[in-house]
């Protein structure tokens, strides 16, 4: 399901009793850099609560001036490592934050971008469009028959499709560039937006590109320009083909994906998904 | 005197969509300041990953994040199985200024 699982390490920057403060702007600096590398820090001084620590290891910085005390984590849950920073540049202290970690695992910005759809459950009336509209599987059912993003690393990556189709405006991606679809508050015209319930199944009838581009010519004027079915439907191609060029799916195995009968079955079972889950509520 | 509020900084690292000058000034100000608090490199790649360490954030009182969209933050943690209190202050660095951000985030309630 998610395969980016290694969790970063949490530094904590302890400027409490027995540690000298670091100046500002060299503080600023080092947790510039360790935030850009992935980690998690800390900043441990006065006037605000922390957050209670897990199950990580805990390393702590701090300018003990050579007398860097070792500690122990009364649960034993936590192994904490210490190390003085003392007279120590940015630079200096970022490297030696790299070096403690050593060879442990740990996702970093720049090579995955965290890209899936997050539900508005505020807004969501559980119709299972976007279970029938996405093509990857990204979208299931709970337990107690709720949509759900059940498979996150199965989104490809700017493609936000689906929220464009959404009848609610209820599919956020929040690190889409433009509003709604980022998450910013929605306008009366896209209130107007969710009057609109499309019904899969009759647009698929035909062909699916041309059945999708002909609701949309009907639907333009209330359609925003951030949420168009024309918009999703490209991007919903471009995305398959990405992905034949980039050679992750065979083009005989996407040419098995799309067709218009799956297509019609999918919908055909996220219908009766929504039907059961509307009745069980 | 009542407990001081948790503050959590989110640097949206794994993808450039907040201002750089904006979350910049952000931490600079908050490093100048004697306040503790939390940063994370990003809310979206720990929702991503159902990361348990968003349970220990949503649990905190006085909870005040500088993110982005609050509704986007919302949803992230209740995505992630841990939804955030009601009265979780969200400040959208996407939107808002580093000014207006940083004195709320350190605004005392005593």
């Amino acid at each position: 399901m998610i395969t980016h699982t290694h969790r970063p390490l949490r530094v904590v920057l302890y400027e409490g009793s027995g540690s000298i403060a670091l100046p500002a702007e060299s503080r600023a600096k080092v947790m510039m850099a360790l935030l850009d590398q992935g980690y998690t820090v800390t900043r441990s001084g006065h006037g605000a609560s922390a957050v209670p620590h897990d199950d990580r290891s805990l390393l702590v910085l701090g300018a003990f001036e050579g007398r860097a005390p070792a500690l122990e984590d009364a649960t034993g849950l936590v192994s904490i490592d210490t190390r003085d920073i003392t007279g120590l540049a940015p630079d200096a202290i970022v490297a030696l934050v790299s070096k403690s970690r050593g060879d442990k695992p740990m996702n970093e910005p720049g090579k995955w971008k965290p890209w899936f759809p997050v539900i508005d459950y505020s807004r969501c009336t559980n119709c299972m469009q976007c279970l029938s509209f996405c093509l990857f599987d990204v979208y299931g059912v709970s337990e107690d028959n709720k949509i759900q993003v059940q498979n996150n690393d199965n989104c490809k990556t700017n493609c936000p499709a689906c929220s464009r189709v959404c009848p609610e405006v209820a599919i956020m991606f929040p690190k889409y560039q433009a509003g709604p679809i980022n998450g910013d508050e929605i306008n009366e015209s896209e209130s107007g937006r969710e009057k609109i319930k499309v019904d899969i199944s009759s647009l698929l009838g035909g062909d699916i590109y041309s059945a999708l581009k002909d609701r949309s010519a009907a639907a333009k004027s209330r359609f925003s320009k951030e949420r168009s079915p024309d918009k999703a439907l490209d991007e919903r191609k471009k995305c398959l083909t990405k992905l034949v060029g980039d050679g992750f799916i065979p083009a005989d195995v996407l040419a098995s994906l799309p067709s218009t009968e799956e297509i019609l079955k999918k919908a055909e079972i996220a219908k009766a998904k929504a039907a059961a889950a509307l009745a069980a509520q | 005197m009542s407990s001081p509020a948790t503050i959590l900084y989110c640097r949206c690292a794994y993808a450039q969509v907040v201002p750089t000058g904006v979350k910049n000034d952000v931490l600079q100000q908050l490093c100048a300041s004697e306040a503790s608090f939390e940063t994370v490199s990003d809310l979206c790649e720990m929702a991503a990953h159902r990361d348990p360490r968003l349970q220990a954030i949503a649990a905190c009182s006085k909870l005040r994040i500088a993110a982005c969209y609050p509704r986007a933050v919302k949803g992230l943690f209740q995505q992630a199985g841990f939804p955030l209190p009601a009265e979780t202050e969200i400040l959208n660095m996407r939107t808002q200024t580093a000014a207006e951000i940083t004195e709320s985030l350190l605004r005392s309630d005593s």
